[in-house]
């Protein structure tokens, strides 16, 4: 060891004494002081209940006596002995197949309306987002009920042109996509997300495309829709996820029961009618359970399917 | 942006503005019905079907404020507390979790990160029953406590998220120069990032008040007694109380349980505005 690598290995040593004894804790104890709440959290609010859910799923719990393990029966039951069940997948599954498409269609449509540097961009970006912010709300379920309803402003707006129909909120043929037009509705969100993303594509990549003479489509097709398709890849994994929790507007508008004839019984709805007004807690912790599973595998096939069709500029 | 040319020209322009108007104004009909039906007396909704009424009334909010046994002020101000001991919660939590995951270095950091990141996407109906089982065995059903506690450890990991993100665009330069300076790790957190934050933290006080207040699930499952109830358990058991028969004070208690959001939104759009264009300018 040379007389300079011994010198400054000391300076590094009184100067790192020196900052510890600034510091008081090493950064390492730190991390963890830092995270104390969050591991408090993690611990009580999260993974304690996921491991006490997983266990009554096995179950017959009701909380006024105490659970009685009965193995597989719940999961067997759901598929097997449960017509309602089988009906809430049924609704769930349509109402995410065909809410979050359109929906992300609806926002990647305005978004590239709204061009850079077009007047009131602004305006129009807060007058889209709004019903984002709102429509999770009771008051617009409610505001729904009424609009979808039998003398609701849908049916002033098509009696006006002679069409004469009933309620769409009591018609168990439509009252699910009454849901799906309120989850249409609340676009903006996604938008705002795609308005990020198209500022993100260079300009010269539409210069470069105009100078070789291609059209609007050809540009679109061939430059932002995939230097775009990890922005909508984000947005797809997240609304699907939203998609499958959605509770409110099916609660509010049926009156909490589903209906009518159970076509708007969402998962989440079942499984809230099973836990708390039913009290069978066991059998709603195993349909909590599928539920998990059912999103864990949804996104992982979303993220294996996306290495064929989402674009990272820099792979290529 | 496009080479739509058919949008540059002037009546190209004016086209599109008219589309964009037109198609925003079908989707703000809705909420334009709901208020002007507010305003309108009772037999007149479903029939006069104009925008402006033709004899506005205040009576719906009259009714409607004091309809239920207790008045919506009390609604207002369970609603209110919850929220604010959430912001107070997310704000605290989330940001002492974030600083930690964006600045410090510690054992096992990364698996933690992960797991933060799993939480992210961990539907919250999988901890419903147990959660419920858990505060019910401590007496907290019927308080505001399962609303507002979890909060205070970190458990909206979005927050979270939402702040690394953040925090880590901020130069590391400073957290070095405030250490030399003699700031510790708990110095140089409040004293360095947090002001530097206050746009993320912003953005979390923002969301954590929409998401709270319009929280439906949780004060369903929580709060039993009518006198505990929020906004939205109110406007539920409202609808059920008039039995679906008058809808003008349905209509007016809806106007006026969206119009916190609304004003929030307007407000909170400034001062993200301001937040972004203060953090641009560095």
């Amino acid at each position: 060891m040379t007389v300079q690598s011994a010198l400054k290995g000391r300076v590094a040593a009184d100067h790192g004494s020196t900052r510890r004894m600034r510091r008081g804790v090493s950064e390492g104890l730190a991390g963890y002081l830092f995270l104390i709440p969050w591991f408090i959290g993690l611990a009580v609010i999260v993974v304690g209940p996921m491991v006490a859910s997983l266990y009554l799923s096995f179950t017959n719990y009701n909380p006024l006596g105490s659970p009685k393990w009965i193995g597989l029966d719940n999961y067997t039951r759901m598929f097997t002995a449960d017509p309602r069940y089988l009906k809430a997948v049924r609704v769930t599954v349509t109402y995410v197949v065909l809410s979050v498409p359109l929906q992300l269609v609806f926002a990647l449509l305005l978004a590239l309306a709204l061009d850079k540097g077009m007047r009131a961009l602004n305006f129009y970006r807060s007058v889209y987002y709004l019903p984002s912010l709102l429509g999770g709300s009771v008051a617009i379920a409610l505001l729904w009920r009424q609009v979808f309803g039998d003398s609701g402003l849908v049916n002033q707006v098509l009696g006006f042109f002679g069409i004469h129909a009933g309620s769409w909120i009591g018609d168990p043929d439509t009252s699910l996509y009454t849901l799906v037009t309120l989850s249409v509705w609340m676009f903006g969100a996604p938008m705002i997300i795609f308005l990020a993303g198209l500022r993100q594509i260079p300009t010269m990549y539409y210069e470069a495309a105009m100078v070789d003479g291609a059209g609007p489509l050809r540009t679109f097709f061939k430059i932002t829709l995939p230097l775009l398709s990890p922005v909508i890849f984000f947005n797809l994994i997240l609304q699907t996820i939203s998609a499958f929790q959605a509770f409110t507007p099916a609660y509010v508008v049926s009156d909490g029961t589903g209906g009518p004839v159970d076509s708007t019984l969402f998962y989440t709805l079942y499984l809230y009618q099973e836990g708390f007004p039913n009290l069978r807690m066991g059998y709603a912790s195993a349909l909590a359970w599928v539920l998990l599973a059912v999103i864990g595998i949804i996104t992982a096939i979303n993220f294996v399917v996306s290495k064929y069709w989402v674009f990272y500029g820099d792979e290529g | 942006m496009n080479t739509k040319s058919t949008f540059r020209t002037p009546a190209g322009r004016f086209l599109r503005h008219l589309v964009l108007v037109g198609f925003g104004l079908v989707m703000i009909y809705p909420l334009l019905w709901m208020i002007s039906s507010s305003f309108k007396p009772e037999d007149e909704i479903f029939t006069d079907k104009s925008l402006i009424p033709k004899n506005v009334t205040l009576e719906n909010y009259v009714h409607g404020w004091t309809a239920l046994p207790n008045s919506f002020a009390t609604f207002f101000i369970n609603s209110g507390i919850i929220v604010a001991g959430a912001i107070v919660g997310n704000l605290f939590a989330c940001s002492l979790a974030a600083f930690a995951f964006a600045r410090l270095k510690f054992p096992l950091r990364k698996l933690w990160f992960s797991i933060m990141l799993g939480m992210l996407m961990l539907p919250h109906h999988v901890i419903l029953i147990p959660q419920y089982i858990l505060f019910s065995k401590l007496g907290w059903v019927n308080t505001f406590l399962p609303l507002i506690v979890p909060k205070f450890l970190a458990t909206d990991a979005f927050f979270i998220f939402l702040m690394v993100q953040f925090i880590r665009t901020l130069p590391r330069e400073l957290d070095e120069a405030a250490r030399i300076d003699g700031c510790g790790f708990f110095g140089t957190f409040f004293r360095v990032i947090l002001p530097l934050a206050r746009p993320a933290l912003a953005t979390t006080a923002i969301f954590t008040f929409i998401w709270t207040y319009n929280d439906f699930l949780t004060p369903l499952i929580y709060l039993s007694s009518p006198e505990k109830a929020t906004v939205p358990l109110a406007l539920r058991s409202f609808m059920d109380a008039e039995s679906g028969s008058s809808f003008g004070p349905l209509f007016a208690m809806s106007v006026v349980a969206l119009a916190p959001i609304f004003g929030f939104f307007i407000a909170a759009q400034k001062y993200l505005v301001r937040g972004v264009a203060t953090t641009g300018l560095k």
